[in-house]
This record gives C-alpha cells, structure tokens and sequence, in this order.
C-alpha cells in the first residue's frame, strides 16, 4: 500500500470546479513533483490532503494516508496528523513563521503539542533538528526571532518545523520560489537530504520544470485542476509524450529569435547611452548608540558600466546584492551617494525633478509584480497614458487615446482594452500593459526588474518574445534586473554579474555563463535549475 | 502557485448596493443615520411644536398623545426639542470633522510625501496635540473665546485634526513604495500630483471610515460642551443642555432625561456601525472572507 493515496479526487468551492478526478500516489522515500501552471490545482491537492481547504469546499472521492481514510477524518484526528505524520512547508518565509515567537518556541510548539514532552524535552528536540536543517545552536540560538535571519535560514526554520517529528510525508509548496537560486539550491538539497535520511515522502509543488527534473523521483503535471499526464520524471520530460508537457517543457527552455546582435556590436563606437560612473549608495545604518553616528550601509559599492543604444544587458545576482537599488538610481527615482549617472550625455544624478523632466522621457521602467505595478482604480488608458504627462505640449484626449492604442497595439492588446481596469487581465496580459507604459514615450532604455519572474513559464516565454520583438523594432536599450540566468541567457547580449554591491564579472552573455570567472558567477551558474542539465543527469543515473 | 494579491477593486454602483445589503451592520448604521438626518432637515420646516414657545401651565407633562415625548419645565414639546437639537449636533460633529479632514489630511500627506524633518516635525506636533485632553481643552478653548457654537466646532474640529493627519499619513506611507507609485514617479509626475492621484484614491476609503468615528465623537463632544453650558445658547435646544436641564428633576420627570439621552446613544451606535459597516465594506480582504 503506498504512503499517500489519491483515487478520483474531485473538489467544488461553491459552484467552481476546482479538481476533477485526480489520481496520485506517493510511496515512502519517495519525491513525487506536482508541476502546473498557476490556477492548475497543485495547491488545492496540497490543501485537501491536510485537509486545510476553505469552508465552501466539498471534496468527493478517497485520499488514504497511511491507511487513514483523510476525507472522512474528523478534525480532532486531522490535528494529530498535521505537524506529525504530515509537515508541510510553504512558499513565503516571511508569513510563515509568527513574527512575535522565538524560533525556538515555535519549533518546539508542535513537539510538545503532539508528544506531550516537556518543555526542557521538547528544546532539546527543536535544538536537534533546527541543527540538522543547517542552523547550529551556537550560532543561531533559539531565543532568535525571524526578522532576525534572512530569507534562506527563516525556510530553514519552516522546514525544521515541519520535519521535527520525522514525519512520513512532506508536503513543500513552491519552497523556493521566494529565494535566489542559490539560496534554492541549498534549501532544495537540504529537502533531498531529510527524504533520504528518513525515508520521508515528499509532494514538491512547483511551476519549475527545472526543480522538478532535479528532484522528483516521479511527476504528475495538471492542469485547469485535471492531471494531464504522470510517471517517471526523465521518462516524462525526455519523451514528451503529452502535447501539454512539450509545451510546458519548450516554454520553460524558450529563446526568443533575435536579430539585433549584429546591429549593436556596429555602433560600438558611438558615445553610450547611459554610463554610470563610480556610483556608490549608502544607506543610514542602525544606530547602535545614542551619540554616536550609525556607520551607513553601502548597498551599491563603485559601480561603474555603460550601455550602448540598442544593447540589451543584464544585472544578475543573489538577492540583496544591490541590484534594485543600482536600477532605482539609474531610473532617476533614487539618488546615488557618490559618482555620477549620464543618459545620452546629461547627468541625470546631479539634476532636480524639474530638469529631469526631459530626460525622464527616454528611459522607463517595467516591475517585476503585475498586480501591484498599477492603480487598481485607474483605467488603463490613463495607466498607460501616465507617461505622457512627459511630454512637452500636453496631448489632446484625442491624440491620448491614439498613442494609448498604439501603444498597446505595439504589444499585442487590443485598442479597446483601453476602458478596462487592471484586474480585468491576466498577470500576462497586466505585464504587457506594463510594458505598453514603459514604451509610450518612445524611450531609448527601459530598465526591466525582474519582470518576468512572477510569470508563469508559457507566458514568460510570449513576454520574452514581446521584449526581443521590441528591441528588434524600437531600438530599445534594456537594462534586464533578474536572477534568473535562463532569462539573461535569452533576452541579452551582455551580462554583469554582481555581487555585495560590486559587479565582479561582466562579458558576453554566453561566454560568461558557459565559462564563469569570479566566485559569484560561477555559485549563481551553478545554482540556476537546468532543464537540460538535470535530464542528463538523471538518464544517466539509470544508464 | 501563489496567491492573487488582493487589491481593492473597482466596484459598479450595483454590486456596492448588494454590498451594502450584504452587510448587517451598514444596513443599520446606515438606517439609524439616515432617520436621524431626516429628523434633522424636517425640523427646518416642521416641528410638532414651536420650541421657543413657553406654555407654562403644561410643564413637565408626562407621555400623551400631544406630546408623546412629553413636556419640559417651561412645557416645550421634547420631540419637537430633540428634533431641533439634532440640527445643531450634525452641524457641529459635522463641520468639527470637515475641519479635521480638511487640515489633517493635507498635513498628513505632505508629512508621508516630503519625509525627512518635515515629517518628523509634524507628527511630533501631533503627538503635543494628542497630548492635551481633547474634551478639557475644548471646555477651555470655549471658556476663553466664550461658549456658542461656533467656538464649539473649532474646539471640536482642532482635535480632530491630527487623528486624519496620522490616519492619512500611515496610509499614504504603505502607498508610496507600491510599484505604480514609483512608475509615476519615473514618469516625472511630481509629488503633489501623485498624492492627488495615486495616493488620496487609495486611502480614501479609510478616511471615510475614520471620518464617521470621528462623527460620532463629536456628536458625543458637543452633548459634553453643551451640557457644561459652552455650546449652543438657549434658546437653540440641544441636548446636552437638555440633559443638564433634566438633572436636578430626575426623580420627578425621568422622561426629561431619557428621551436626549437616548438620541445621543442612538446617533453614536448609529454612526458607529456604519463606520464598522463601511469598514468591512471597504476592506478588501474582508470582503474576500465572506
């Protein structure tokens, strides 16, 4: 009998359908990768299993546990089981962990609960575990709060959590995703690791085909809460069979066809378009005494680069490199401490808000969130028409509506999309509005931040597509913010790879991802999830 | 797969109107003040009697089909008194909160936009103001320029100023990082533009919620100065004159007493569930749970 069994699965929330005949199994020790499109159902089974859905859910069909039927478990036995024999970890580690509680007291919370122990007991227990999940006592001791660790170490406190009574089954929820691929790597091994050492099964949700090749044993992929095909993950992903896993797989490994690469090695002569010089950006730091000044944080440390019209490059790095701050003051939006930014020849940095006025125009910005990047109670005419307060004689409403629609012409919408508001549109179609107001004024560079990580993988690709075509036809410089080098090795010809507020390498984009120099470049090539890479791998695992 | 952050939508008037059908507590709050502000525009051109009008030899008169409120100690109609009285009670609650708003939001806004000093320095000055007892500075404020109603909104309205400045300023401040803020900043609009059009939109509604707290507040502040005398001047009822009168007659004609007080008590609760009504309402995380 298999640890974890789930036989026609079908769940309704009021008159949705939201999963329909879902069968999956999961043996001890077992990874089994549950791989979707966002909306697909993987939460939703996530959900039924610990039997956490919302209250107008009505679930039908037989999910067994460990011979215990899930479905008709009354709440009082669902509670024995959650935080036991099933630990579940979840995507976001800021909300995660209560903010106000020691992680020692919230480790240790569920041990006392479901065992009884005593509190010195339960301490010993948590002490152990959060020392396997990479956390040793005596450099993080328990009475440490969350906002006290980073990202990385707060879903190493989760997963203690979830782990700390050796459950039978791990439930991970997109465990990654909030972190940087090198910080994915690591929670990501650490995972393998607690499967093999306890033979624990483990449900991986995730949206990356690349995670799920590394680490899944076994793959079930859904979609529009169905599973359209399941099995042997290299034998899944190598053959394709399903016509929804090969667009899945070629979306997630998609490259935009360029064709400017020669166009923009020519004008390597002209003077850049924007250089920045020496830039240096510190911030106050936390006063440690009354009288004495704080030493400030330096979050970008001499960075000097310069970027050509029409080029395409990218800024990777780890999170918290300095990278957003680095584009927040090309963007005229911060201003740097030291050294000095030029765009088109004028310095920008050293210019009031009303000088800059004119030169506002020729660079924009795309966020990475298509939900929060927008006035929910705007239009999106006057979304996309907001950067035309730039220009120097005030457009009539007439001609507004014009530039709008050719605007949103330029990246595939429709004109009479103009009278919706933002929600009304998919995050996919929110990111091309997005991009349809960075590129209303004609600007020579938009500076790009994370843009398409918040996209699912068949949409980044037509969003990628959307960016090539639009340098290929605009001329557009862009400055690419990611850390994820799939997305650099795409859309750019060069890259700089920065690192604690310094860029340590920069060149060619494929020269220096295939053949990384500086530390930093090669941990972060080493981290990125490979579709490819991890195929290989595993066919050769089993000759 | 992740959430749908949520964001406040825009609604048709339709779906608000289901809303607000949906909502107990709006429904009621909402009911209870609009009756109370019938009464009060009715009270303009028709009064059961006419309240300047002493009957002598009906003083004190119990419940009757005349008067079914009753009678005062210089035999007024206290219907027709609670009715006029609520005229000057709106009037006053009303204009004290316009002139919270009026000062406190501007001031609350420029602290989130300029930052720096300015924000330090105004919201430190609120904090001064917050300091002083609201009601006791009112009764000075009144005591030194003299009592009336005029004095009596400003006394009321001054302390409601930094309640909008802070409620505007902590709003605005989780507002102006958001990405669409910063778009608009990197499409050259400047601060004052971005207030009015990104920012104020966005936190309107939480203005609009403290705004009928503030309400109730002042209603409750000017029945205390009038009561003490500093607020309207016979022989403008209102009641918390009224209740000063019914004091020293408690034992003998209770209904004095009742009928005022229960129209402050009903005006509060009133406002006070359309507030938490407008609240939920608003809320769009709120709205979602239900």
């Amino acid at each position: 009998m298999s640890l974890l069994e789930i036989e026609n699965l079908r769940l309704d929330i009021g008159d949705t359908s939201i999963l329909k005949d879902i069968d999956l199994t999961i043996e001890q020790g077992e990874v089994m990768g549950l791989v979707g499109e966002s909306g697909s159902g993987k939460s939703m089974t996530a959900l039924t299993v610990m039997q956490l859905l919302p209250e107008a859910a009505r679930a039908q069909g037989r999910v067994t546990f460990d011979g215990i039927d899930i479905l008709s478990a009354p709440e009082a036995a669902m509670n024995k089981l959650r935080g036991d024999d099933i630990g579940m970890v979840f995507q976001e580690p800021m909300t995660a962990l209560n903010p106000v509680k020691t992680i020692g007291e919230q480790v240790a919370e569920g041990i006392r609960w479901h065992t009884g122990a005593n509190r010195a007991d339960a301490e010993q227990t948590a002490r152990q575990i959060l020392d396997r999940v990479g956390l040793p006592e005596a450099k993080f001791p328990l009475a440490r709060y969350p906002h006290e660790l980073s990202g990385g170490q707060r879903q190493r406190v989760v997963i203690a959590i979830a782990c700390a009574l050796k459950p039978k089954l791990l439930i991970a929820d997109e465990p990654t995703t909030a972190l940087d691929v090198v910080l994915q790597q690591q929670i990501l091994e650490l995972l393998r690791d607690l499967v093999d050492e306890r033979k624990m099964g483990l449900l991986l949700i995730s949206h990356d085909l690349a995670v799920v090749a590394d680490m899944a044993d076994r793959i079930t992929i859904m979609r529009h809460g169905e599973v359209m095909e399941d099995g042997e993950t290299a034998r899944t992903l190598s053959e394709q069979v399903h016509p929804y896993t090969r667009q899945l797989a070629q979306a997630s490994m998609h490259v935009p066809a360029r064709k400017r690469h020669a166009t923009a090695a020519a004008t390597a002569d002209a003077p850049p378009l924007l250089s920045v010089e020496n830039v240096i950006r510190d911030y106050p730091g936390r006063r440690t005494s009354l009288l004495r000044k704080p030493a400030p944080f330096r979050a970008v440390d001499g960075v000097s680069f310069s970027l050509r019209a029409g080029q395409s490059v990218a800024l990777v790095g780890r999170s918290g490199c300095g990278k957003s701050t680095l584009a927040r003051m090309v963007l005229a939006l911060d201003r740097p401490t030291g050294g000095a930014i030029r765009l088109d020849g004028a310095e920008v940095s050293a210019l009031g808000e009303d000088a800059l006025k004119p030169h506002r125009r020729k660079m924009q910005v795309v966020f990475q969130d298509p939900y929060g990047s927008f006035n929910p109670r705007h239009k999106v005419e006057r979304l996309v028409g907001e950067p035309l307060h730039l220009l120097e004689r005030k457009p009539s409403a007439a001609e507004r509506r014009e530039m709008v629609a050719d605007a949103l012409h330029e990246v595939g919408l429709q004109p009479r999309d103009m009278d919706k508001y933002p929600h009304e549109f998919s995050g996919g179609q929110r990111q091309r509005i997005s991009i349809a107001r960075a590129i209303i004024t004609r600007p020579r560079l938009v500076v790009a931040d994370e843009p398409v990580s918040a996209l699912d993988v068949s949409i980044r690709a037509q969003v990628l597509d959307l960016f090539a075509d639009l340098n290929d036809r605009l001329g557009v410089a862009y400055l690419f913010i990611t850390h994820d080098l799939t997305v650099a090795r795409a859309i750019t010809d060069e890259v700089m790879v920065m690192h604690e507020g310094r860029i340590v390498e920069e060149g060619r984009t494929g020269e220096v991802l295939d053949n990384p120099q500086s530390d930093a470049a090669k941990a972060l090539v080493a981290a990125a999830p490979d579709l490819h890479r991890a195929l290989r791998r595993r066919l050769a695992e089993q000759g | 797969m992740s959430m749908q952050p949520l964001s406040a939508e825009p609604t048709g008037w339709r779906a608000l109107v289901r809303m607000a059908f949906a909502n107990r507590s709006f429904l009621v709050g909402f009911i209870i003040t609009a009756l109370i502000a019938a009464m009060a525009l009715v009270s303009f051109v028709w009064t059961p009697y006419d309240v300047t009008h002493l009957v002598v030899a009906d003083r004190m008169k119990g419940l009757s089909a005349e008067h079914p409120f009753g009678t005062d100690h210089f035999g007024r109609d206290i219907l027709s008194m609670i009715m006029v009285g609520s005229r000057n009670s709106i009037a006053v609650a009303l204009v004290a909160v316009g002139i919270g708003m009026g000062i406190g939001v501007p001031l609350g806004c420029w602290a989130a936009a300029r930052g720096g000093w300015i924000d330090e320095a105004l919201m430190r000055f609120n904090d001064v103001v917050f300091a002083f007892p609201a009601l006791l500075s009112a009764v000075m404020i009144t005591a030194i320029f003299g009592p009336g109603a005029i004095n009596a909104i400003i006394a009321i309205g001054i302390f409601n100023v930094p309640v909008f400045a802070r409620v505007a300023r902590a709003g605005a401040l989780s507002l102006w990082p958001r990405e669409y803020v910063l778009a608009a900043r990197a499409s050259g609009k400047g601060k004052a533009l971005i207030t009015i059009e990104h920012i104020l939109p966005n936190i309107a509604s939480i203005l609009l919620v403290q705004g009928t707290i503030q309400f109730a507040l002042g209603i409750l502040a000017e029945a205390g100065l009038s009561y003490l005398g500093l607020g309207a001047q016979p022989p403008m009822p209102s009641w918390g004159r009224m209740l000063f009168d019914a004091q020293t007659r408690m034992m003998v004609a209770p209904h004095l007493a009742i009928f005022p007080g229960l129209a402050i008590v009903i005006t509060v609760l009133g406002l006070n569930l359309l507030g938490d009504g407008l609240r939920d309402m608003l809320d769009p995380k709120l709205r979602r749970q239900r």
